[in-house]
């Protein structure tokens, strides 16, 4: 699966898409087949305030837990609830399975991110394919 | 000068490692061994085992035979079932016990015939346990002692229909072959493939034993899948094996049972013959832990009431915070569709019903003690 080129990235996993000084924060597809069918998801609620490269929830799969961190800073608008009861959705299209929007506090912090290509490079390097 | 370096050794391959890439399988290190964990998904894999048949490559577990006049004496002195009461073709499950009534290993103690036993142990444990059972019975009379873990390649068939994938693959009778009994047969045209009725899935099956050279090894695990597509078998990895086993409560080595989690706390005293005639490594603990009253904590099945999984290692505590025990292994459960796990608690919080917490990642979340095994298959009617 590719990675949207609209999207930035962190080494973490994580992807963030933005309109405007609105984030959308998701998990990639590489993590997603890394941790296995997935069975639970734990994140935040609406009002809660994230800071950059800090956990702010986890997933987990049959076998593992992963923490999820935040790709920027901002304060939580919205939490995909639907993802307690169908957690599956982020297997099946990690890309457009979102998990929580939030408004950005320091959208300078975008620049730290990766571009898709650079992501796809360091998988490429974690993976050493 | 060299920094002084240990080099972690290459992991070892089962015979069909090329077969696991092949399926694009995720390979991870297993005791040592490089092991498939998944192929198409746990929970596909699983579900398969449950509904269907799968087929795993359990070529890592160890295999030790014993023979001569004085085997059945060195087999009883080692573990502490009764291999006495074996009849030829007939498997039990055993284990190996250090002094301190504690774990070496658990084991599948198989009798070809008089004078002549099969031991299958742990991938994880291989070296330990040969070298524990030459150091037990080394100096015992009339007895050989061969370590044949590298000579067969072991495939587990599992489910509801892996005696009717099987049964396409051999003329032996495999409907006559009752639950820890073992014949041999003709399999996929190979003369005298040990066919043994056993497994770690809480499923019916079979786990069958034939010579380890990739070729016939490749052959043998393709013959198979074949055989069982029409049932939608499929080619299951570690993951699957561990979650199987979980719902139905088997000790894994390591988790449940080790050296430090005695035979009475793993709840497995009743395959512990004290009174089988022959005193046996282990015996004069389990016999003092009895006389004294019995294990001050034992292992106890979990389900979660709140949200929350708990896994391997987690902190199980008091409702009121007191730390009380530990999860030894915890996962979801994917055909009971419950977060599960097995816990040692002291034996004053081992009641059905009681209400305890487990501590995930700093947060209390609450489970109560359960009846094991989780899940249990619906016997055939005989």
């Amino acid at each position: 699966m590719a990675y949207p080129a609209g999207y930035r990235y962190t080494k973490e996993h994580e992807w963030i898409s933005v309109a405007g000084a609105s984030g959308t924060v998701g998990i990639t597809d590489y993590a997603q087949s890394s941790l296995g069918d997935i069975v639970f998801v734990d994140l935040p609620k609406v009002g809660d305030r994230l800071e950059a490269g800090k956990i702010f929830g986890s997933v987990e799969s049959v076998k593992a837990v992963s923490d999820l961190f935040s790709p920027v800073s901002g304060t939580v608008t919205a939490v995909n609830e639907e993802l307690k009861n169908a957690p599956e959705w982020i297997n099946a299209d990690a890309n457009s399975t979102w998990m929580v929007k939030l408004d950005l506090a320091k959208p300078a912090e975008l620049d730290a991110l990766l571009s898709a290509a650079q992501y796809e490079a360091f998988i490429a390097e974690e993976t050493g394919k | 000068m060299s920094a002084a370096s240990n080099p972690t050794p290459p992991l070892r391959r089962t015979a069909l490692n090329a077969t696991h890439r092949a399926l694009r399988a995720k390979m991870v290190d297993f005791g040592g061994w490089e092991m498939p964990v998944e192929y198409s998904g746990l929970i596909a894999e699983h579900m398969a085992v449950r509904t269907g048949a799968g087929l795993f490559d359990v070529s890592h577990m160890g295999d030790i035979q014993l023979r001569g006049p004085g085997s059945l004496a060195a087999v009883q002195h080692l573990c502490m079932n009764d291999a006495s009461k074996l009849q030829a073709g007939q498997a039990q499950y055993s284990a190996m016990l250090t002094p301190d009534g504690t774990f070496v290993d658990d084991v599948v103690v198989h009798k070809l015939s008089d004078n002549d036993y099969l031991i299958v142990i742990n991938a994880g444990t291989r070296e330990k346990d040969v070298a524990w059972v030459r150091s037990q019975i080394g100096a015992m009379p009339s007895i050989h002692i061969s370590d044949y873990s590298d000579f067969y390649t072991q495939l587990a068939i599992q489910g509801p229909k892996a005696e009717a994938t099987l049964q396409k693959l051999t003329d032996t009778e495999l409907s006559a072959i009752k639950n820890y009994w073992f014949t041999w047969g003709k399999v996929c045209g190979l003369p005298n493939v040990l066919i043994a009725r056993t497994g770690y899935t809480g499923e019916d099956g079979f786990e069958i034993y034939i010579p380890s050279d990739e070729p016939t090894s490749a052959r043998v695990w393709s013959e198979v899948l074949n055989a069982g597509a029409e049932f939608c078998i499929q080619p299951c990895g570690l993951g699957a094996r561990n979650t199987l086993r979980l719902e139905s409560a088997m000790a894994l080595y390591g988790h449940e049972i080790s050296e430090t989690i005695n035979v009475f706390e793993a709840g497995l005293g009743r395959y512990a013959k004290l009174d089988k005639g022959t005193d046996f490594v282990g015996r004069d603990a389990l016999a003092a832990i009895q006389a004294a009253g019995g294990p001050k904590r034992r292992l106890v099945g979990l389900e979660m009431i709140e949200r929350g999984i708990g896994r391997d290692g987690y902190p199980v505590c008091t409702v009121t915070g007191e730390r009380i025990g530990e999860i030894t292994s915890g996962s979801p459960a994917p055909f009971l569709k419950k977060n599960i796990a097995l816990a040692c608690v002291p034996v004053q919080y081992a009641a059905l019903d009681e209400v305890v917490a487990v501590e995930i990642r700093g947060q209390m979340v609450k489970a109560k003690i359960v009846a094991t095994p989780f899940y249990k298959r619906a016997r055939k009617s005989t």
